[in-house]
């Protein structure tokens, strides 16, 4: 049987070569992304801005407006409605009532009762009522585990390799989250607790791509003291791109499945994942790895000093037969 | 690398076959496990209440309640202690004494008694917290004037305390509502939180939680002028209340600020109806104690009305029209059988010593969760069947041998939820579907490696051997940085997250193991019994 190659062997692309034009593209993407999520603002879900969402399914298709109208009606604040999964089904969020942001209690009761009034036919499949006070907690502790999480996987891979990987990590890392903003401010999809997870998730898996591509470029610095830095980084991406492209085929299927497949309340998050996929692996190489030759790592870095006979073989012996 | 001695073998085998078995129970509907035999595992995953269905209340103490009940009792304090006892000590007399800003302050009359009264006060505070503070500061000012201020430690320790005997009171209440295994934590220092699976509607559980039960009973203050009373002016020794089903209309009557009984002294209550006009009533039975103040009192004010209190506003006012002997008495109000039945239960299960809010609610249809587990069940098995799939048309051999560690994977990650009774939510179900994806990981590195190895020329089982051991140090690296995401979310995230996280810890370690140790036991063996002199990978 013959097997499928996605890669061919040999392959040997000059990847660094537009390294210089790719960091360009991504520092605009960066500042464009933040520049969106500033002007646009994210669509913050009631965990992080307080209020209530009401999922509510109906028998029949319903006029969003209608809706939204008869939410208005209720007398409980200005109720945002929008199609949630299905053509029946709707999301309508209401606002922390006025006077009363300490409390989560009242609104809650008042839309379930006067949705029911106004379409018998209807169910309510959740709610989830947050206060000001939790809310703001949240969105604190949210931002602060996203910066913790970013800045102690720096710190480990610090430690690892060197502090050059480190600060290419950070980079990359921050590359990521800030598209991952970008992406909920441009399309509005609902920023919540899940899409925080999210992140963290592509935070941990975007790095996993960058280290096995690090763990290369440690390994190829041991073999080949003598060959040039940017080719010494394109040897090693085009030697893990197999790697890298069957991971993130098999993560992509994964996540197809949940996107197509999956329940609706978790669309965003799912979404969020497999655009982080995407970013997080293109990032490893472009965003990361450059930073390599600008902030100088040198070829020695790694090798024990204790044991140089040794390895100064290895290198004359292209590392073919050791 | 490739040794693997019998031992090993067996061990690695029998550490499988337990997963597994653990993982058993959870696929299976509840009637065929609970016929299981004994030998047999039964933990279940656990089910978290996106999954399940349920309510989630988080309930967090009025902090404005807490400094109100703690100026009350202070004021009454005060009001003793400098009172004195006869025969043992001199009465100290004071005036003015009011609140402002939150604190309380008097004149004492003779300025030679300051230092006395201020001693007599500071023996009625309490050390708060570890740095020596006291729950009230004392201050002497101009001489006369004495000002309590009441401390944040002093506040801290207050609700401490009462958060503790709060806890036992929503127990005692949401287990009389009759719901089924709920679960009620206190969180942080003023939170506590109640979860209740299965529960879909939780209104009746909000306002049982949310009536702090306080109930008093106060004799009415019938010189009350009716215009002062309008004006919000009360008579001396009297206080103005809200009275919203007051039968001549205003909303608002004025009581005697003394207690006659409380609901301290109350050993029953139960939601009956009235014998005459047949409308739901509270009944209640004092306890020794109370039903001799209660007969006392009764006897003394025949013909007068008093008023039933509950959290500071009157429920009814109705005339004495006998003496009460037998500690038996029957609380009227404009109650439905619903709210004479919460009022019954609240008062049983006891006053809340503070005032509790709703700050968060999250609550969620059994259907929709069942919904959920059903698309997500969907979207695990094609997730899987696809990527064992492309894993065998890729590596051939070297990947059945991947998807047999994938497929071990996913009933170990299974089998130890169950183990340790970890609670599976929605995003949690993400995170098992993606880490299918991410737990063949390991074996493509190792794979890809091998195929690497072989280009350069080594014979087979050199490439296999460097492969796995090349591999695992860019594997172990890389699933580093994912168990410190995955760590700060349990940190951080609320229920469902923190059960996301739970999955993608169990999911990365069970990975590694499978990918790495499992797979190369399979694949040592085949080397060993076929001993081919080619590799096609």
């Amino acid at each position: 049987m013959r097997l499928l190659k996605l890669v061919p062997d040999d392959t040997n692309i000059a990847f660094l070569k537009w390294r210089n034009v790719a960091m360009a593209i991504g520092v605009g993407m960066i500042v464009a992304s933040l520049a969106l999520t500033f002007v646009r603002g994210l669509n913050m879900g009631v965990d992080f801005v307080g209020g209530q969402s009401t999922r509510v399914e109906f028998s029949k298709p319903v006029d969003i407006s209608d809706v939204r109208a008869k939410a208005d009606a209720i007398g409980i604040g200005e109720a945002t409605v929008q199609e949630f999964g299905s053509a029946n089904e709707v999301l309508i969020r209401t606002p922390v009532p006025k006077g009363d942001e300490d409390s989560a209690n009242t609104a809650a009761d008042k839309l379930r009762a006067g949705i029911l009034k106004a379409y018998p036919d209807a169910k309510v499949g959740s709610v989830d009522t947050v206060s000001g006070k939790v809310s703001g907690e949240l969105l604190q502790t949210g931002a602060l585990s996203l910066v913790l999480a970013m800045v102690a996987i720096s710190i480990y891979i610090w430690f690892r390799f060197e502090w050059q990987f480190g600060a290419g990590a950070l980079f990359a890392l921050f590359h990521d989250v800030s598209l991952t903003f970008g992406f909920f401010a441009l399309t509005q999809l609902e920023f919540n607790l899940n899409i925080v997870a999210a992140l963290l998730t592509i935070i941990g898996y975007s790095l996993n791509d960058t280290i096995v591509v690090f763990d290369r470029i440690r390994e190829n610095l041991k073999k080949y003291r003598k060959m040039d830095m940017t080719a010494l980084l394109d040897l090693s991406v085009n030697e893990t791109l197999a790697r890298t492209v069957m991971t993130s085929l098999t993560m992509i299927i994964a996540l197809v499945a949940l996107l197509i497949w999956g329940p609706a309340v978790i669309f965003g998050f799912t979404a969020a994942m497999l655009l982080g996929l995407f970013v997080g692996t293109y990032s490893s190489v472009y965003m990361a790895a450059p930073w390599l030759i600008w902030l100088h790592v040198k070829s020695d870095s790694f090798v024990p000093v204790d044991s140089g006979t040794g390895t100064a073989e290895r290198v004359t012996d292209d590392g073919a037969r050791v | 690398m490739l040794e693997f001695p019998r031992w090993k073998v067996i061990g690695i085998t029998l550490l499988l076959i337990f997963g597994i078995l653990l993982a058993v129970p959870s696929m299976l509907p509840n009637k065929v496990v609970t016929a299981f035999p004994s030998w047999m595992p039964s933990e279940r995953i656990n089910l978290g209440l996106d999954l399940a269905g349920g309510s989630h209340i988080m309930l967090e103490a009025d902090i404005d309640d807490v400094r109100k009940q703690r100026l009350d009792s202070m004021e009454k304090t005060i009001r003793t202690v400098l009172r004195g006892e006869r025969g043992k000590s001199e009465n100290i007399a004071i005036g003015g004494l009011s609140r402002a800003n939150g604190k309380l302050a008097f004149m004492v009359r003779d300025a030679t008694k300051v230092d006395e009264a201020r001693d007599r006060l500071n023996d009625q505070t309490m050390g708060a917290g570890l740095s020596g503070e006291r729950d009230w500061d004392i201050e002497v000012r101009d001489s006369t004037r004495i000002i309590m201020t009441p401390t944040e430690a002093g506040t801290r320790n207050f609700i401490d305390n009462a958060m503790e005997a709060a806890r036992d009171i929503v127990d005692r209440r949401v287990n009389a509502l009759g719901t089924r295994e709920p679960t009620i934590v206190r969180q942080g220092d003023d939170r506590i939180v109640v979860q209740v699976p299965g529960l879909s509607d939780p209104q009746a559980l909000k306002d049982l939680l949310g009536q702090t039960a306080r109930l008093e009973f106060k004799m009415v203050e019938l010189n009350a002028n009716p215009e002062d009373l309008a004006n919000g002016i009360a008579p001396v020794g009297s206080e103005i209340v809200p009275y919203p089903d007051n039968p001549t209309g205003e909303p608002v009557i004025a009581v005697k600020r003394q207690v006659l009984i409380s609901g301290d002294q109350l050993v029953d209550a139960q939601q009956q109806f009235d014998q005459q006009d047949n409308v739901p009533v509270v009944s209640i039975r004092f306890d020794a104690q109370g039903s001799n103040i209660f007969a006392r009192t009764t006897q003394q004010n025949v013909g007068k009305p008093f008023a039933m209190l509950l959290d500071g506003k009157v429920l009814s006012a109705p005339n004495i029209n006998e003496p009460i002997l037998g500690g038996q008495a029957q609380i009227s109000g404009n109650f439905t059988v619903e709210s004479a039945n919460a009022l019954a239960i609240s008062l049983r299960s006891g006053s809340l010593p503070v005032k509790l809010k709703v700050v968060e609610e999250r609550t969620v249809k059994p259907e929709l969760g069942q919904d959920s587990i059903d698309k997500g069940a969907l979207a695990a098995i094609i997730a899987t069947m696809a990527v064992l799939i492309f894993m065998i048309v890729t590596y051939g051999r070297f990947g059945v041998y991947a998807d047999a560690a994938l497929i071990i994977n996913i009933l170990l990650i299974l089998g130890i939820m169950a183990l340790f009774n970890a609670t599976l939510t929605l995003p949690g179900i993400a995170g098992f579907v993606l880490t299918i994806g991410a737990a063949v990981d390991a074996n493509v590195l190792i794979n890809e490696r091998i195929r690497e190895e072989v280009k350069r020329g080594r014979r087979p089982i050199d490439a296999v051997q460097v492969g796995y051991k090349e591999a695992s140090r860019a594997i172990f690296d890389a699933n580093i940085t994912n168990v410190i995401a995955a760590a700060l979310m349990f940190w951080f995230g609320t229920g469902p997250i923190k059960g996301f996280a739970v999955v993608l810890t169990i999911g990365i370690i069970t990975s590694v193991f499978t990918a790495v140790t499992v797979s190369r036991m399979f694949v040592a063996g085949w080397l060993r019994s076929a001993r081919p002199s080619k590799l096609v990978i």
